[in-house]
């Protein structure tokens, strides 16, 4: 390859002396036929904030919906279950999924474990680029028919049948079906590179047992990712052809049974809710060690936590079910196994508040996005807590007290950790400081914005109104208009967020090796700000 | 190549950039526009580009990791990385078919299920449902499981002659392994169309159906692995310590091996035991 195009990746690369290989392509060539885990990495971070603002926008509408009884927005209250499915399967598959796992794992596993890129590099690119076909072939279905004068799929992330079957036999349906099949792929084939890295690419002297939590957590969520999507692919595979070859898996005329395909979902859908939190986990530990200058409490507790939370996320999965009329011994089992759960994830909490006790604490903007993680998604453990009772959840099943459960381990738990990790990183990423001041703002408007809207929930919930529908009696009335009001601060924060971004890359404030002084110990913070195209030419020892 | 001053000092394969994973990608996009194009009255034809692109991608992509491996990318510690790959693989798969058996079970165990009055309506109460006349699984499905026990022999006849440079013994066993595997295919295929139940209106057909379909596709999958094996063997590319790309397709097949097994012994003996034979009255 001549070197006419090579370029030098950074300026500190030079200093360093590597300044990568000879022949990495640039222009639009960089990132389509892109095999560095840090460029693709980049891809997944601005597709997911480019998802995740396409499924605020639609969240946000849907609260205008619901801001007053009587119908606002929507002409067709199906409409607004295509709203609301759309922004299910969006944060979930197209943001949260692509920030934690592709972003910042693709980032910083590699550098952590001191592994020059991924273990399968070109791989790596497939995983990423089939998420762009997946979302389009779900912002698709919202034009698509799916029943007679309806378009998209009204039928929830859930799509349970009869609904996603007979009930909007259009394409829609198998739009969004080809879509999760598109990203399910991907993710299986991300899981794939992130288990084979960790096992066979540490540095020497890296023992399992002294690798950083974050590659830990990208760890158990790639075994989860790996074993529950294939069966998510299989019951969607039986959606399809149910659908369109006339097979009965989900229809008792023809001996089938729709609660099968609930637990076949859930059996995917319960480790799909640990995949979206447990490298939130790992990244709220850095954060929360870094800026307390100490330790990790308990770090061996705190790896194994997650692999117990892995191992028992995957027999838990009724418990989204307790009112299909299982049986009582089946409903016990559940609840007692699901309670369990909440075991592992105490001492988690734990140690990260006694990893704080008696540090130094320095309250930067990642910290502040932890520590409200912990607060809230402490409150969202809770509440999982209270409807892990059947007999609780009978009652309180599919409402709004659901919705706020989910929204608080989820819109307040993983996404506070994603906020987090991406100041903690970004000066990393990008070699620029982002704005004190600007990320305490976005930090607090999003606090109150996101307490505001679901909170309330919790009370609209216990006084009895259904998830999924775009009106309500009066008496429902107050806390909605709280609610609503709250999603309009949070949508503020998000033009905060970019104005941050446009601030950090416009102000160019050089952020050195490491910002955060000695609590940062983990490896990327002993590269340059960004690290060279390709890092560990020579491996890191370490002792 | 890089110049001395920034050579990398390990061994890990450091990729370079390639064009088929988006190439893969737009094509599995099309392939998915012309399955929905199909599944809503159009026709077939529609999934065709697609569908080449996805094998043509598939083509090119192994045949540079064919090449890379034989530029000796493939160091010890990347062909560790190719392993753990392939098992990762497998395990997806293993899980995959986890879903059908699932469905298998959810509908043939809880059969009797009283509350579930429109499916008990359908079956009778028992499985397989009222109505359904099996397949004898002491024919073909027996005929099958021993071609492809003996093909799980052969193809390890091959491994062992690769490991003591015994060519012939390899271009063999590969063969045999392969004709075995065709021979499965074409006696499913044949069982397929004489089968006294159909793919839609009924639980039986689509538990059977899908989970046999599902793994005779893999049986195809891994035979086309098998003749690449083959191909590559009779051009001398494997020798005794580099040859992973024959033992993931050995692992492959054992894989699909194992699976009929349980298909064999849960759907077809267990799943049909006590119900009437298809042309068994005949
Ligand atoms: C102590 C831990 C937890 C327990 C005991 C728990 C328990 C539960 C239960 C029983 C439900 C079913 C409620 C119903 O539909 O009636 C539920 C729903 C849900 N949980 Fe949790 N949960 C926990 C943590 C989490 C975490 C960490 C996440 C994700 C980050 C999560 C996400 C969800 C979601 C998305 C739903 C609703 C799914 C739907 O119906 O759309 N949960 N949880
Ligand atoms: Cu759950």
């Amino acid at each position: 390859m001549s070197t006419s195009d090579t370029h030098a990746y950074n300026a500190h690369a030079d200093a360093h002396g590597d300044a990568g290989h000879a022949h990495h392509p640039t222009g639009w060539r960089r990132w389509v036929y892109s095999t560095n885990h840090k460029d693709i990495g980049t891809m997944y971070l601005i597709f997911a904030i480019i998802a995740g603002i396409i499924g605020g926008a639609l969240s946000v509408v849907m609260r205008m919906e619901l801001m007053e009884p009587g119908m606002q927005i929507f002409g067709d209250p199906e409409l607004f279950n295509v709203f609301v499915t759309a922004h299910g399967l969006i944060m979930i598959f197209f943001m949260v999924m692509p920030a934690m796992i592709g972003g910042f794992g693709n980032w910083f596993v590699p550098i952590m474990i001191g592994a020059p890129d991924m273990a399968f590099p070109r791989m790596n690119n497939i995983s990423f680029w089939l998420l762009p076909p997946a979302l389009l072939l779900l912002i698709i279905s919202l034009f698509m028919p799916s029943a007679p004068n309806a378009h998209g799929v009204g039928g929830g992330w859930t799509i349970y049948p009869p609904l996603s079957t007979t009930g909007q036999p259009g394409p829609a349906m198998d739009f969004a079906i080809l879509s999760l099949h598109l990203a399910g792929a991907s993710s299986i084939l991300g899981a794939i590179n992130f288990i084979t890295t960790i096992f066979n690419m540490r540095a020497p002297g890296m023992t399992m047992h002294k690798m950083p939590l974050f590659a830990w957590s990208v760890l158990v969520t790639a075994f989860l990712l790996l074993l529950a999507l294939p069966v998510l692919a299989g019951a969607i595979t039986m959606l399809l052809t149910d659908r369109n070859f006339g097979t009965t898996f989900f229809s008792p005329t023809g001996g089938g049974d729709p609660v099968l395909f609930q637990h076949l979902f859930w059996f995917f859908g319960h480790p799909e809710v640990y995949i979206l939190i447990l490298p939130g986990f790992g990244m709220v530990s850095h954060i929360v060690s870094t800026f307390s200058k100490k330790p990790v409490f308990g770090y061996v507790g705190m790896a194994y936590a997650m692999v117990a939370i892995g191992f028992i996320g995957f027999v838990v999965w009724a418990h989204h079910m307790y009112t299909v009329g299982l049986s009582l011994g089946t409903q016990a089992y559940f609840v007692a196994a699901t309670m369990v759960i909440a075991v592992p994830t105490g001492i988690k909490i734990f140690s990260w508040i006694a990893t704080m006790w008696g540090g130094s604490i320095e309250f930067r903007t990642p910290m502040l996005w932890a520590i409200g993680f912990i607060f809230l998604f402490t409150l969202g453990g809770v509440t999982g807590v209270q409807l892990s009772n059947a007999g609780l959840d009978q009652v309180l099943h599919d409402t709004y007290f659901v919705v706020a459960h989910f929204h608080y381990v989820l819109s307040l738990g993983a996404v506070f950790a994603i906020f987090g990790g991406f100041y903690y990183w970004l000066p990393k990423m990008s070699g620029y400081m982002y704005n004190e001041r600007i990320g305490k703002l976005h930090f607090w408007v999003t606090f109150i914005g996101v307490n505001l809207v679901f909170f309330p929930q919790h009370f609209l919930g216990l006084s009895g109104m259904p998830r999924r529908y775009a009106d309500y009696p009066d008496a429902f009335a107050g806390w909605n208009m709280v609610s609503s009001i709250g999603s309009y601060i949070s949508g503020l924060a998000v033009f905060i967020f970019l104005y941050m971004l446009w601030d950090t890359f416009a102000k160019k404030r050089v952020a050195g090796d490491n910002p955060w002084g000695p609590g940062a110990t983990t490896l990327e913070w002993s590269l340059p700000s960004p690290p060279p195209f390709h890092q560990w030419e020579t491996l890191p020892r370490i002792r | 190549m890089a110049d001395a001053a920034h050579a990398k000092n390990h061994s890990y394969h450091l990729v370079d950039p390639s064009p088929w994973p988006f190439v893969a990608s737009i094509s599995a996009f099309a392939l998915a526009l012309g399955g929905i194009a199909y599944m809503h009255g159009h026709s077939l034809l529609w999934t065709v580009p697609g569908f080449l692109g996805v094998l043509y991608t598939m083509f090119v992509w192994w045949r540079d990791v064919i090449h890379e491996g034989q530029k000796g990318d493939h160091t010890p510690i990347v062909s560790l990385g190719l392993r753990y790959g392939m098992i990762l693989f497998i395990a997806s798969e293993v899980m995959f078919f986890v879903a059908w058996f699932w469905a298998f079970f959810s509908s043939s165990l809880f059969v009797g299920d009283h509350i579930q009055a429109t499916r008990f309506d359908f079956t009778g109460g028992h499985w397989p449902p009222k109505g359904i006349e099996v397949f004898d699984p002491w024919h073909f499905p027996l005929l099958n499981t021993l071609i492809l026990l003996t093909s799980g022999t052969t193809v390890t006849w091959a491994h062992h002659s690769l490991l003591h440079k015994d060519r012939r013994g390899l271009l063999w066993g590969l063969a045999l392994t392969i004709i075995l595997g065709l021979l499965f295919s074409c006696v499913q295929a044949y069982e397929y169309s004489s089968a006294a139940f159909s793919f839609g209106g009924n639980i039986y057909g689509a538990t059977f159906f899908m989970a046999t379909g599902f793994h005779g596709f893999h049986v195809i999958v891994g035979t086309i692995f098998l003749i690449v094996c083959f191909i590559r063997a009779y051009k001398g590319q494997f020798d005794p310590k580099h040859h992973f790309g024959f033992e993931a397709a050995a692992w492959y097949w054992h894989f699909v091996d194992v699976v009929w097994l349980f298909l064999f012994f849960c759907i077809y003996v267990w799943g049909g035991w006590g119900a009437p034979i298809e042309g068994a009255a005949h």
